[in-house]
């Protein structure tokens, strides 16, 4: 023990603080890093060139584009959206605006599988709009529309939840000031409140797409699940998992699995930036001072 | 509150209520009619049915299982994170998001493969006679799985803003650590705590692509709420494929409401200090 500690504080005797890390260390070790380790061994299990094989193997590379496809398509989507949707809620007041941050939050409370079977009732034949639809030779479900759907709605708050606590902090003085000095209010979001969001933004894309890249319960519902045409990645790993092909749905997953690192990577850089839960207002704008304290 | 002077308002606006209007309320609004659409009778006897009971017994058991095993492990791992400064820690941060980005089939494969009998952990517990994978223990390690993040993320915020002096003055005063822990620390975090609680608790309950690897998928044995909703989908059975969605639409918006309750009193906090 040290002769005079700086400031006193619990849980610091050597004894306790090696028992909570090391308990904390193994516990995380046996449920996270375990199941990264085992996708890895069981992928590789039957040799790097089976490897290569289930990955180049023309369904797997099918399941990878039409994943990519609808990334590219939802991702984009949902940042429009989110931009759109921090701008009303955060600089202006208006009936309803309550309401509207509840119903946006919503896709993030519910079980993608209602989602699903949601969109069902939507545009399937017994939906609303299904016969409609068939009259037309319109085709939304077991489709790629279907598909973007279902991962549009589950990944609808993501953009907009990052953006929207830091916007708020920001305050409306700077785009007053420009607009007052005849700025358009596209160009004053363009080099007024853009340069101060950036990284959260960034921030809620690469979260909104890895997401969009791994949804699974609610594109299930609408995807048809069918082999080479409907297929995304984490389907098909269902898919080879249920034909008794473990070393082809790992190699899959392992795909799916380098994605989430990279994630995960881009989050702890950006977090460095920060954006996310390193507390925007305080890091990113000081001139809001006063005690901050946490939501 | 701001005078009206910022362009844009129409604009945004209209994109943002067109937006949710198409993609989240026209769903979640045809689910809803269709379950309505049944009549009260009907509706009741499909919701009350034996195999859909039991499948809330198993999903809502479950995921208590693993919220509560989550409120002893997010928590330690919140205090280890915040309060010990160790080789490897920033790394632990970063694992703690890994449940958030792997995607729910992946993580339902990887532990089910774990837990597997012939599985790194499986084969062990079989030995012991404790079988967890296509059992109701497997669910609730694939709930425990993918639900760490929420209360670690809740509660460490607050954690890291405590302030110091209250525990000296504890000290200085005579109290033991435990007493301290118990009297100081645990009120200041209990509304995290339970914020944290009822996110990873709402998750479980809606949990579905790790769940159903592991599960079984057993009626009345392993079979969860959103499965059983899938697969009265999947036999064409609509009315009750709604009615049993919509049950858990608003187990998903009980579970909002108590959130946002317990979370009130810090985000009130937060726009008093503005």
């Amino acid at each position: 023990m040290a002769a005079r500690e700086p400031t006193l504080r619990i849980g610091d005797g050597a004894l306790m603080r090696r028992t909570l890390i090391g308990a904390v260390a193994l516990v995380a070790l046996v449920l996270i890093v375990a199941p990264i380790a085992v996708i890895v061994v069981r992928a590789f299990s039957s040799g790097f060139a089976t490897y290569a094989a289930n990955i180049l193997h023309p369904d797997t590379l099918h399941a990878i584009f039409l994943t990519v496809v609808t990334a590219l398509i939802a991702v984009p989507v949902n940042t429009v959206f989110g931009v759109a949707a921090a701008w009303a809620i955060t600089k202006f007041d208006f009936p309803g605006r309550k309401l509207l941050l509840v119903i946006i939050e919503l896709p993030f409370s519910i079980s993608p599988v209602v989602a699903g079977v949601s969109l069902m009732f939507v545009y399937g034949l017994q939906g609303l709009f299904g016969p409609t639809l068939r009259d037309y030779d319109v085709t939304i479900l077991f489709a790629l529309p279907g598909i973007v759907l279902a991962s549009i709605f589950v990944t609808a708050p993501f953009v907009a939840r990052e953006l929207m606590p830091l916007m708020q902090a920001q305050g409306t003085d700077l785009e007053e000031a420009a607009t007052s000095l005849g700025a358009s209010g596209f160009r004053t979001f363009l080099t007024v409140t853009l340069p101060g969001v950036k990284w959260a933004l960034l921030y809620g894309v690469v979260l909104c797409n890895a997401r969009v890249m791994g949804e699974f319960g609610a594109v299930s519902v609408v995807s048809g699940n069918i082999r080479g045409q409907t297929n995304t990645l984490p389907l098909h790993i269902e898919l080879l998992y249920q034909d008794y092909n473990a070393v082809g749905a790992f190699a899959a997953a392992s795909v799916l699995t380098v994605i989430a690192l990279v994630t995960l990577v881009a989050k702890v850089a950006l977090e460095g930036r920060g954006a996310g839960r390193a507390r925007p207002a305080k890091a990113i704008v000081p001139t809001t001072v006063g005690e901050e304290k946490p939501a | 509150m701001s005078r009206r002077v910022l362009p844009g308002l129409p604009l945004s606006l209209g994109i943002t209520v067109l937006y949710v209007s198409i993609i989240v309320c026209l769903p979640l609004g045809a689910l809803v009619f269709k379950a309505a659409s049944l009549g009260l009778e009907d509706y009741w006897r499909i919701v009350s049915a034996p195999r859909a009971v039991a499948s809330y017994r198993v999903t809502i058991g479950a995921a208590a299982v693993a919220t509560a095993f989550n409120v002893v492990f997010g928590f330690a791992l919140a205090w280890v994170l915040v309060r010990y400064r160790f080789p490897g820690r920033r790394l632990l941060d970063a694992l703690v998001d890994l449940p958030f980005a792997l995607p729910t089939a992946v993580a339902g494969i990887a532990l089910t493969t774990l837990f597997a009998e012939n599985g790194w952990y499986g084969a062990p517990l079989a030995a012991l006679g404790i079988k967890v994978a296509f059992t109701p223990l497997g669910i609730m390690v694939a709930m425990a799985f993918t639900s760490i993040p929420f209360i670690v993320r809740t509660v460490q915020p607050v954690l890291e803003d405590l302030e110091p002096a209250l525990e000296e003055a504890a000290l200085s005063l005579g109290a033991g650590e435990g007493r301290i822990f118990r009297t100081v620390i645990l009120p200041l975090l209990m509304p995290a705590l339970l914020a944290g609680s009822s996110l990873a608790f709402a998750r479980s309950l809606g949990e579905f692509g790790a769940v159903i690897f592991i599960a079984g998928n057993q009626p009345f044995e392993t079979e969860i709420t959103a499965l059983l909703a899938f697969i009265r989908l999947e036999e064409f059975d609509y009315e009750a494929s709604a009615a049993i969605a919509s049950v858990i639409l608003v187990a998903a918006l009980l579970m909002l409401a108590v959130t946002n309750a317990l979370q009130a009193r810090g985000l009130r906090y937060l726009d008093k200090g503005r």
